[in-house]
């Protein structure tokens, strides 16, 4: 009787399932029809002129002369951030700022340029490595409640995806498009500033830019979403 | 640098009816945006687009602040001869951007 | 005027002071304004013209959306011009393509600015100076999470 009562306690309280890895559907499948056009149009979509600036900032910069052709070089890049890089783990953008520290971050030329990047891995599978404590600290940041609204990432993303929020639908949040451009902010950003409208809109403790917080769940999120395939730059509403 | 992108046919047949895709880098700022503080953030947007088609006006849009940041206009126009089409944007505070493409018409 | 004008004027001034303004109306006549600059005096017919524009809108920032009108596109007979207006936007424009015999095709695209759920109109002028229409309601939705300042 008394293990009986034991046993009851012992129950995890059921927590909705992390998305099964079949499930797994990008934002882009979210999208309206047009949306997805916009994204899918590579001469003249809202991310088009970015790319063509990162491509300039390729040659201006002198990356080209260590790193060739970034088509060649850059080649699963993207797939494989964060990652550590000299003991520390860092995200595309700030591996990027350590060959040019001049681009300040979410500036045009650091969008620009990571973009560009991320670009020569468009249609390759997410491909991160587990790195520990980090991956676990993101992996917590994603299922802690937070803020004033005291909404944890995962009952929107894993326990109520497809429904609607605000007239919007919630997807998964795959960052499988980094940097975007999203049409809220009539511009390209990085997954650190979504992040950051993020924790406004439930209403909890911001971070700022590089902090390793937003990078450990960026971590999470891209390991949680290995196997998809990468669509950067691709345009979210 | 202001960053323009044209899209014209390389080649067409004498007749035909070609797509023109046009792209022009600008934050279209409306002019009914304030800033945090309650100011006014003054209009700044692309007012026109020409094309010529070797010197003749074959299009012109006049663009309000109801276009998207980063407007795209797409037009025909009929492919009657070789040449270069010519594409001029004006708009606030002496903004100017031009890009031409040529067409060769068989 | 005697004191009680004096008074009941003060009291109806008052009154229509403080009455908010109606933005929708403001808006209604401003598009009816913009419409009869174009049109004039002339009867605006629905038909010929085919305004494409998604019904429900993932973000009103960038909305794609393109306008075809049925013409032989001759120099006896084609479009002059393409107007294409919003209602509830804080001004009623958004594109005026002027477009002629060698356009061909009478087709514009472009990636327009909707404010908010309403009518988005688009007009054709024609070379007989007759003008035909084509009117399509759309709803505008929000997205979650924005930057600070906003919701």
């Amino acid at each position: 009787m008394k293990a009986a009562v034991l046993a009851v306690f012992l129950v995890p309280i059921a927590v909705a399932a992390e998305i099964p890895p079949a499930e797994r559907r990008s934002g882009y499948d979210f999208m309206s029809r047009e949306t997805r056009a916009m994204q899918d149009d590579e001469v003249t979509g809202p991310a088009v002129l970015s790319l063509l600036d990162g491509e300039a900032l390729w040659g201006k910069l002198g990356c080209a002369s260590c790193h060739g052709d970034a088509k060649a070089s850059m080649r699963g890049v993207a797939t494989r951030y964060p990652k550590v890089m000299d003991g520390k783990l860092v995200n595309l953008e700030q591996q990027v700022r350590h060959k040019a520290p001049q681009l300040a971050y979410e500036s045009r030329d650091l969008l620009s340029l990571t973009g560009y990047v991320a670009r020569q891995s468009k249609g390759m599978p997410i491909d991160v490595q587990p790195v520990q404590p980090q991956l676990d600290a993101g992996k917590a940041f994603f299922f802690r409640r937070q803020g004033q609204l005291d909404l944890a990432c995962s009952q929107c993303h894993d326990d109520n995806w497809g429904k609607k929020l605000a007239g919007n639908s919630i997807p998964q949040a795959h960052p499988t498009g980094y940097p975007i451009y999203r049409l809220e902010w009539q511009n390209m950003g990085s997954l650190a500033r979504r992040f950051r409208n993020c924790l406004t809109g439930i209403r909890a403790q911001q971070y700022a830019p590089g902090a390793p917080e937003l990078v450990e769940l960026e971590l999470y999120l891209m390991w949680r979403a290995r196997g998809m395939k990468l669509e950067s730059p691709a345009v979210r509403p | 640098m202001a960053r323009v992108v044209v899209n014209v046919p390389a080649e067409a047949k004498k007749g035909e009816v070609i797509e023109i895709r046009t792209l022009a880098g600008h934050p279209m700022e409306t002019g009914f945006r304030r800033t945090q503080l309650g100011e006014l953030i003054p209009r700044d947007i692309i007012r026109t687009l020409v094309c010529t088609y070797n010197g003749v006006e074959i299009f012109r849009a006049d663009l309000h602040p109801a276009i998207a940041a980063n407007p795209l206009i797409t037009f025909n126009t009929v492919a009657t001869e070789s040449g270069t089409l010519e594409f001029r944007w004006t708009g606030d505070n002496g903004y100017s951007a031009t890009q031409s493409a040529t067409i060769k018409v068989v | 005027m005697n004191r009680r004008g004096f008074l009941l004027l003060g009291v109806v001034g008052v009154a229509h002071a403080q009455l908010p303004p109606n933005i929708q109306e403001i808006r209604k006549k401003a598009l009816d304004e913009a419409i009869r600059k174009v049109v004039g005096d002339a009867q605006v017919r629905t038909g010929k013209v085919k305004l494409d524009v998604p019904p429900l809108i993932d973000n009103g920032n960038a909305v794609p959306l393109s306008v075809e009108v049925e013409s032989p596109m001759t120099e006896a007979d084609h479009v002059k011009a393409v107007h294409i207006f919003t209602e509830r936007n804080p001004q009623p424009y958004v594109l005026t393509a002027h477009l002629g015999a060698r356009a061909g095709k009478a087709r514009v695209a472009t990636r327009a600015r909707i404010a908010d759920t309403g009518a988005v109109t688009a007009i054709a002028q024609m070379s007989d100076g007759s003008f035909w229409s084509d009117t399509v309601r759309v709803i505008v939705t929000l997205s979650a999470c924005l930057e600070e300042g906003l919701i």
